[in-house]
């Protein structure tokens, strides 16, 4: 796990002047699953077209297994894609749709036939070799678009937005079927979405990004629990994000009060951001508590409920399975890990 | 009120359905009429048709009409769908400019693009020395087919997704391959209409192959060049075959778009449905 398959390194570009992507450093080992994540218009699709070859960086270095491909067409890359609106051929039918890149790579048509048919296997549609593709749903075009790119057995897999076009349920069970099609394949995929859920659910390396820059790459859980800055922690998840002054090494203030915290590196007196994600709170009594606010609102959302809390200086989102009526005041209590200190970006 | 309108409205159509092809009607029937008279009917009769293929200036005149059809629309096709795909892929701007100049030669009117190239033509011709004949009749007629087969191939390609290219090249194919094995194919439709459209034009064609044919002659020209001299019933019997043809011809683009119409509207519907 640890040979770097995928390198990218200075990657720049732009388009007539326009920076789109900015010093992209970053690789993915053989057979991860990295997502590129971040607000529409960051650069991610950018990214995956520089590693499937339909797009030429203005600077900067593509290293595939060691070997720099930046002038490799994407005929000869060993990468497939998955387009964000699937491109699937609509004269051929599904059989010859998923044929496709064998038959130009001159496979033998009885090993093509073993081939495609076990795609269909795999992607749960058995029979459907002979439909047509126009007669197929948006979910069934999806996994006829995966088994069309897998059939060649890439290295990697590029997809932009597989499920983007499809409905939350739908969603939901292409995530865990993709993610099982991963693991069974055992083949590296690299995946673009916006969704933070999706992401943090699918992935073993998410990469964020932001106005064409990597903002952290990390796990799931380094990036949920210890998001670098304001922008990461704002984006995965739900955050509670404050101006505060660093004052020592694991001491900062915001709201007019000292909190310790498990920070440090900063300058004397630092202004920085503090997040604070709202499920961390404990709602404690009165006169044990650090924070004292009056209730604005409280929305039931499933299994927590909501609760808006506004003290002096700031409004906290509050996330307990306590519930609390509007214009009670309630106390607040933070332990030093609930509290992240970021420096301003 | 809307009541009121709806007996001259149909009275309108029908005059105007009248004159356009009353003269037809009667040229039809005359073409089996058994003697040369255009007033009275005497009786049923194929002469006319056979006597038309034993006449040797009709049958060389269809010769080259089709002659002239068939190689202007294969090739009015080929340059008429690379053009729509370099057009297709240029910034939008020029794109538009350049497919409104397209639009130019389609609503012009034919004697202007007739007179303009055999002008041209008599000019180069005293430059590279040649005459008008055949091949000029070709180039004009590949040269008036071309905007329609543009016109017919770019909204097939307006519908392509605009990864399509890009998944064939990912697939394995060199630009070429994705080129045909998957662009051509998928825009085919188009393609075939823009080239039936082109025959139809070319063998329906007078006023400009009048201009640019110098010796040579065509079929509606043998046909103008009859109406000349003495009247003959064989006029009737070739016009009658040259607008059946084009009339199937037409029947069958117009079924043609008809049908595709037709399919991409229902997968339009498909794909907001789900
Ligand atoms: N061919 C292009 N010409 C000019 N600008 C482009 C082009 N492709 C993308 N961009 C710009 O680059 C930025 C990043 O685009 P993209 O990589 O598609 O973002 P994302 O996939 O994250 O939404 C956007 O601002 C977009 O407008
Ligand atoms: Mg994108």
């Amino acid at each position: 796990m640890s040979e770097k398959l995928i390198n990218l390194e200075n990657i720049h570009k732009d388009y007539g002047g326009k920076v789109v992507l900015d010093n992209i450093n970053l690789y993915v080992r053989d057979k991860e699953f990295v997502t590129l994540l971040g607000p529409s218009g960051c650069g991610k699709t950018t990214t995956l077209r520089i590693i499937g070859g339909f797009e030429t960086p203005s600077a900067g270095v593509v290293y595939f297994d060691g070997k720099k491909i930046n002038d490799l067409p994407p005929h000869k890359r060993p990468v497939n894609t998955v387009f964000q609106r699937y491109a699937l051929f609509t004269h051929m039918n599904v059989y010859d749709n998923i044929a496709f890149g064998l038959r130009i790579a001159k496979v033998s048509e009885n090993v093509i036939k073993d081939r495609v048919t076990n795609m269909l296997k795999l992607i749960n549609l058995p029979d459907y070799a002979k439909r047509e593709v126009s007669s197929l749903s948006g979910g069934e075009q999806q996994r006829i678009a995966i088994a069309r790119a897998l059939v060649n057995h890439p290295r990697v897999l590029l997809l932009d937005e597989p499920l983007g076009a499809l409905d939350l349920k739908l969603r939901k069970e292409m995530q865990r079927e993709l993610k099982s099609i991963q693991q069974q394949v055992g083949i590296t995929f690299v995946y673009v979405t916006h969704d933070q859920e999706e992401a943090l659910t699918m992935s073993d390396t998410i990469v964020v990004m932001n106005k064409g820059k990597i903002q952290q790459i990390g796990t799931p859980v380094d990036i949920y629990n210890e998001p670098k800055n304001a922008f990461v922690a704002d984006f995965i998840g739900e955050s509670n994000i404050l101006d505060g002054v660093m004052h020592k090494d694991r001491l900062v203030s915001f709201c007019g009060k000292n909190f310790d915290c498990l920070d440090s590196g900063f300058e004397k007196d630092e202004t920085v951001d503090v997040v604070v994600r709202p499920e961390d709170f404990e709602i404690v009594p009165i006169e044990d508590a650090q924070l004292v606010g009056t209730v604005k609102s409280t929305i039931f959302m499933g299994v927590h409920n909501e609760i808006m809390v506004e003290t002096e200086d700031f409004t906290w989102k509050v996330h307990s399975i306590y519930n609390a009526e509007v214009g009670d005041k309630i106390g607040l209590f933070l332990t030093p890990d609930d509290i992240h200190i970021m420096h301003k970006s | 009120m809307k009541k009121k309108s709806t007996f001259s409205q149909r009275l309108l159509i029908f005059l105007l359905f009248f004159f356009l092809y009353a003269p037809i009607i009667v040229l039809i029937i005359f073409s089996f009429n058994s003697t040369k008279s255009r007033s009275v009917w005497t009786g049923f009769t194929f002469d006319w048709y056979v006597k038309l293929f034993n006449n040797s200036a009709i049958l060389s005149a269809l010769y080259t009409t089709l002659l002239v059809s068939v190689l202007a629309a294969v090739i009015a096709t080929i340059a008429g769908t690379f053009a729509a795909v370099g057009l297709f892929n240029m910034k939008k701007r020029p794109r538009d400019i350049l497919l409104q100049i397209n639009n130019i030669p389609v609503i012009n009117a034919d004697i202007i693009t007739g007179v303009s190239l055999c002008v041209l033509f008599v000019f180069l011709g005293k430059i590279f020395n040649f005459k008008l004949g055949f091949g000029t009749l070709l180039i004009a007629h590949i040269t008036f087919n071309i905007p329609y087969v543009i016109l017919s191939v770019m909204p097939k390609l307006r519908q392509l997704d605009k990864n399509l290219f890009e998944a064939a090249q990912d697939l394995g194919c060199t630009w070429m391959q994705a080129f045909t094995k998957v662009i051509i194919p998928e825009i085919r439709p188009g393609i075939v209409n823009g080239l039936l459209m082109a025959f139809t034009l070319s063998v329906d064609d007078f006023v400009i192959s009048y201009f640019t044919a110098g010796s040579v002659e065509t079929l509606s020209m043998r046909i103008y060049a009859m109406t000349k001299k003495r009247i003959s019933p064989e006029i009737n019997a070739i016009s009658t075959i040259l607008f059946v043809t084009i009339l199937l011809l037409l029947i069958i683009i117009n079924v043609r778009q008809a049908q595709q119409e037709k399919a991409s509207a229902r997968k339009r519907a498909e794909f907001e449905n789900r």
